[in-house]
């Protein structure tokens, strides 16, 4: 018998008389939080990230401050002049990984939880883009921001793959001393648009 | 096969060892009680927790229900998604298809994240055997590899080392096998990252084949989950051609919106965050973004033993977060050696026992590596009701010894439970639990190699396997719980 079978046999054979009907209760929503692109400030900036908020207009110049004289890349479909920077046709890891900075856009904000979900969609790129270089610049209109992680769920096509970003990379494995930066970018600089 | 490590000596005599190093006491203390005072700050944040515990625990528990069915969802959208899917009935089994997926790209050496499954079939053991390097990537697992160690927690495997103990292993060994440590290598927690930043970078540009876990596996969707905070599980997921995922088929949930109560339950219960810092999801191949062949391994390993077991089945529900070991008295003495098992703490007393049954000595005693205080099934954010397993167990522990002429685990096991909160001082030196990492042999090989007292007979010193348990020192004349109001439960350093 195949591997595949014996284990589902294992199964059907452990459940046999088993119901399978389970109540399933809804979870449960965060009450109204007031001024969600607040909060999502608030609980963005709790992680150690770094926040500016500006008009549309100024976007622009506030990305190339961001940056100031970083190299960097960014997605083909980022929308936004970006001066001097490398659009991504499919770099390689090790071309990546001597570029300073990545500026991208994300798909959505959670603000209960200050994180950011990216689906790598062309305004975002692949995913190596927003990994490898130590500076990740993230552009998210305040329209984007949800409440909680089930409206987040709920706009997420689980056929793209998506990345939450909560913060820099951290580590806490050592006497459980927080350090911020390891593998992921070691600062996050997010540009909150409206 | 099993998660338990062959050659430890059963829970009593491994608990004596471990209280006997003060160290290792110190360091324990403080990690848990810091989670878990962090844990307690966020939960306390969510209004409704106790509904969404609830809500956890039901995906879950319907998800094992109908697990057959949901399996075969899994498989079919996996294959539409463009991953190849796997099926293993044991340890031997997963190890043997990740081994002929590398040596079908030709590599000796894969990139790894930190994952409890691939630590349970002993992978990176078997892919040595067949000169295969298994590199892991997560800061403590790199710490516990290089230094030739033992996991000691599930969330934080290295909690047993201090920082000077991190610089020593650091610089003996890294130089051994990739980018060596800076020479003006310091203590400092953010330098050393700096030094695995490094030293992994190298392995993370130009690794071919990734080895992963998953948290949850999305059966509607085919959509693995990897939750982590170092981002060396993106690096693993992202960059290399080929991603081999060892699953358990317990990981299973029915649909994409069931991700919606976990991903809220688990980082507040596990590193006491509202959110950890990357989770990573992904179906099959991304044409064009990330790697372009990948592999899903569905591994049994017990689990299909544990379900039949109409108390037990609920420790499948099990999200890995560490909760119960950071509030379980027994664990912040003992630390996570003890348990002999890469699952320890509260859930490791049940699960090695479930997933393995109690015919050897070393998990027979877990069950009793306990003082039911009930503390594990407060937190425990999928609403396990640990102690009344661990009752069950208890049972089956006794049933399986009916007819023995030697009075067997039960009275020992009782009186060396009690035993484990006793004084630390009076017990005999005793070799740390970390230090038999090098007599620990390959786990899977456990059927050609003595259990219990045998294996544990191998070890040197006091260390005597179940028998030394016997002999144990009368239990003190001050009961537990006297004992415990009067230190605090040894936290206030008046513990004898
Ligand atoms: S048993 Fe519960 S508390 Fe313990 S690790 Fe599993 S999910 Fe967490």
């Amino acid at each position: 018998m195949s591997a595949r079978d014996e284990i589902l046999g294992r199964v059907r054979s452990a459940l046999s008389g088993v119901s399978p009907a389970v109540d399933l209760p809804p979870a449960p929503r965060a009450p109204d939080r007031g001024d969600l692109v607040a909060l999502f400030v608030e609980r963005v900036e709790d992680y150690r990230a770094v926040v500016t908020r500006c008009s549309p207009d100024d976007l622009g110049s506030v990305v190339a401050e961001v940056l100031g004289s970083a190299s960097s890349v960014v997605p083909p479909g980022l929308g936004l002049d970006v001066a001097g920077s490398v659009v991504d046709d499919g770099l390689a890891a090790a071309d990546l990984d001597r570029i300073d900075a990545v500026v991208t856009r994300a798909r959505v904000g959670i603000a209960e939880t200050g994180t950011l979900v990216l689906d790598h969609a062309p305004d975002q790129g692949r995913r190596a883009i927003s990994l490898v270089p130590d500076l990740h610049v993230c552009i998210v209109d305040a329209a984007q921001v949800v409440a909680d992680v089930p409206d987040a769920i709920a706009l997420l096509d689980p056929a793209r793959p998506t990345t939450w970003i909560s913060g820099p990379s951290a580590t806490s494995d050592i006497e459980l001393d927080r350090v911020e930066g390891v593998h992921g970018p070691r600062t996050l600089h997010v540009v909150l648009v409206g | 096969m099993s998660g338990t490590f062959v050659g430890m000596p059963a829970f009593p005599t491994a608990a004596r060892e471990a209280l006997a190093d003060t160290q290792l006491r110190r360091n324990l203390a403080h990690a848990t009680r810091t989670i878990r005072d962090k844990r307690a700050a966020v939960v306390a944040e969510v209004e409704d927790w106790e509904e969404l515990r609830v809500a956890g625990a039901a995906v879950k528990e319907a998800a094992l229900r109908d697990l057959a069915t949901h399996l075969e969802t899994l498989e079919a959208s996996l294959v539409a998604a463009g991953a190849t899917v796997h099926w293993a009935r044991d340890a031997a089994e997963a190890c043997a298809i990740v081994a002929s997926v590398a040596h079908t790209h030709g590599v000796d050496e894969v990139v790894k994240v930190k994952s409890m499954a691939t630590a349970e079939i002993g992978l990176n053991e078997a892919l040595e055997a067949e000169g295969i390097a298994a590199w892991e990537t997560d800061l403590a697992e790199l710490i516990v590899q290089l230094g030739d160690d033992l996991p000691s927690h599930i969330l934080v495997p290295a909690i047993h080392r201090n920082r000077a103990e991190v610089r020593e292993i650091f610089r003996r060994r890294m130089g051994d096998v990739g980018r060596p440590a800076p020479d003006d290598l310091t203590d400092e927690p953010a330098m050393l990252a700096g030094a695995a930043r490094a030293h992994l970078r190298e392995k993370f540009l130009r690794a071919k084949v990734a080895v992963s876990g998953a948290n949850f596996a999305v059966a509607d969707t085919g959509t693995l989950v990897v939750v982590e905070s170092e981002g060396n599980g993106r690096m693993c997921l992202t960059l290399p051609d080929v991603l081999v995922s060892v699953v358990g088929i317990e990981k299973v949930v029915a649909t994409w919106s069931d991700l919606d109560p976990m991903l809220r339950l688990l980082p507040r219960s596990s590193t006491g965050e509202r959110m950890n810092p990357y989770t990573s999801t992904w179906s099959g191949v991304t044409p064009g973004d990330g790697p372009q062949e990948v592999h899903v391994v569905l591994l049994d390993n017990g689990r299909t033993r544990a379900l039949a077991d109409d108390v037990g089945r609920q420790a499948l529900r099990c999200i890995r977060c560490s909760a119960c070991l950071n509030v379980c008295p027994v664990y912040e003495r003992v630390g996570g050696h003890a348990y002999g098992s890469v699952y320890p703490g509260p859930i490791g007393a049940i699960l090695n026992p479930l997933l393995n049954g109690v015919a050897d000595e070393q998990t027979a005693s877990l069950p009793y590596a306990s003082s039911l205080c009930g503390a594990c099934f407060e937190v425990c954010p999928v609403r396990i009701d640990i102690p009344s397993v661990l009752v069950d167990q208890r049972a089956a522990v006794v049933d399986s010894h009916r007819g023995d002429r030697v009075p067997k685990p039960e009275a020992v096991a009782m009186k060396a439970a009690a035993w484990t909160f006793s004084s630390a001082k009076r017990l005999a030196r005793a070799e740390r639990a970390s230090g038999l990492a090098g007599r620990v042999l390959g786990r899977f090989s456990r059927t050609t190699l003595p259990g219990g007292r045998a294996a544990a007979g191998r070890l040197p010193g006091p260390a005597a396997g179940w028998t030394g348990a016997r002999d144990l020192p009368a239990p003190p004349t001050e009961s537990f719980r006297e004992w415990w109001d009067r230190t605090d439960g040894g936290r206030d350093g008046s513990a004898r």
